[in-house]
């Protein structure tokens, strides 16, 4: 038996295809869910995956967090269910303060794609558990709202409890995918909540499974391959 | 009826690109003398019935559970009476 790892589809989505591709790809199996659905169809565990739901209107992620399947994946988040958010799916995480802090514009003003270097810093989460602690990887990183902020009592909070669980790299070459890409405080990329099974970063490891497509570096299959050991193993 | 105008803006210690952009943006349109800009949103709400006391109620909780997001931005509710215009 393997474990049922659900996606959800907001009007705006886009990176639910890719995203159950790589849970397919980690040998796991993708359930696709619907934004008005409050069913979670027996699910193991959630991804809210990249995207403009709803159009970014209001702030990013908004008004996803208000859906009828948010309801359901709050709930069940605060009882120990795993949750990756992943861009928008972060956004949508803050807003529906499963994590503490907000995402704003880019401090450039302007969208940013590229493939980016981050050091994994809290290998102890759902999803992380593939990873060594202070691990070098490169994500994608595409987005126009990915500068995070939070309060300093947050920021240090989030760093004394070991909650920041990827930062960008930001010293070494532009070349190579370092610096930071947004002016996030701290240069954080992702965060997780108490319990470490909720997770939200800006870069998206959904394009990094297979070395034939994207950059060809395979970084971030170790997210979906960490949350089926852990639910396999449970 | 009645509109209540709510209006939020980022708080002052978050960093406000969009508004420094503006700012910038103002010499080279012959403005000269604005040392700083902050972009916010207003939101006008026009209100069926009286704008009592529990429906300003009902409208703050709004304000600060969707129209604003209290980690970042402030917000603050005014009535404006609307002047009836003929049909």
């Amino acid at each position: 038996m393997t474990a049922r790892i659900g996606v959800v589809t907001f009007p705006g989505s886009l990176d639910d295809r890719d995203t159950q591709r790589a849970i397919r790809l980690a040998g796991a199996e993708p359930v696709a869910l619907w934004h008005k659905d409050k069913d979670l169809k027996q699910v193991d565990a959630v991804v809210l995956p990249g995207g403009f739901s709803y159009g970014d209107y209001l702030r990013a992620g908004a008004i996803s967090r208000f859906s009828p399947v948010m309801e359901t994946v709050i709930e069940q988040a605060k009882s120990g269910m795993p949750v990756l958010g992943i861009c928008n799916g972060f956004q949508v995480l803050t807003e529906a303060h499963l994590l503490p802090g907000a995402m704003l514009g880019n401090n450039h003003l302007h969208f940013i794609c590229r493939d980016q270097k981050l050091r994994v810093e809290n290998a102890g989460t759902a999803w992380t558990a593939d990873y060594a602690a202070g691990q070098e990887i490169h994500i994608p990183l595409k987005n126009m709202d990915g500068r995070y902020v939070a309060d300093e009592h947050t920021l240090d909070m989030l760093e004394a409890e070991g909650r920041v669980a990827f930062r960008y790299v930001v010293r070494g070459e532009a070349a190579d995918g370092c610096g930071n890409p947004n002016g996030s405080l701290r240069d954080i990329a992702g965060i997780t909540n108490e319990a470490g099974n909720v997770v939200g970063l800006m870069p998206h490891p959904e394009h990094a499974v297979e070395p034939l497509v994207g950059s060809g570096r395979t970084d971030g299959l170790p997210f979906f391959t960490s949350i089926l050991k852990k639910l396999v193993n449970a | 009826m009645a509109r209540v105008v709510v209006d939020v803006m980022l708080k002052p210690e978050i960093l406000d690109p969009q508004g420094q952009a503006v700012q910038r943006a103002l010499p080279r349109l012959g403005f000269e003398g604005v040392s700083d800009v902050r972009q916010g949103k207003r939101f006008e709400l026009e209100v069926d019935g009286p704008v009592d006391d529990a429906a300003l109620a009902r409208i703050h909780e709004l304000a600060e559970s969707f129209l604003a997001n209290t980690v970042i931005e402030d917000f603050t509710v005014k009535v404006e009476e609307v002047a009836e215009v003929g049909k």
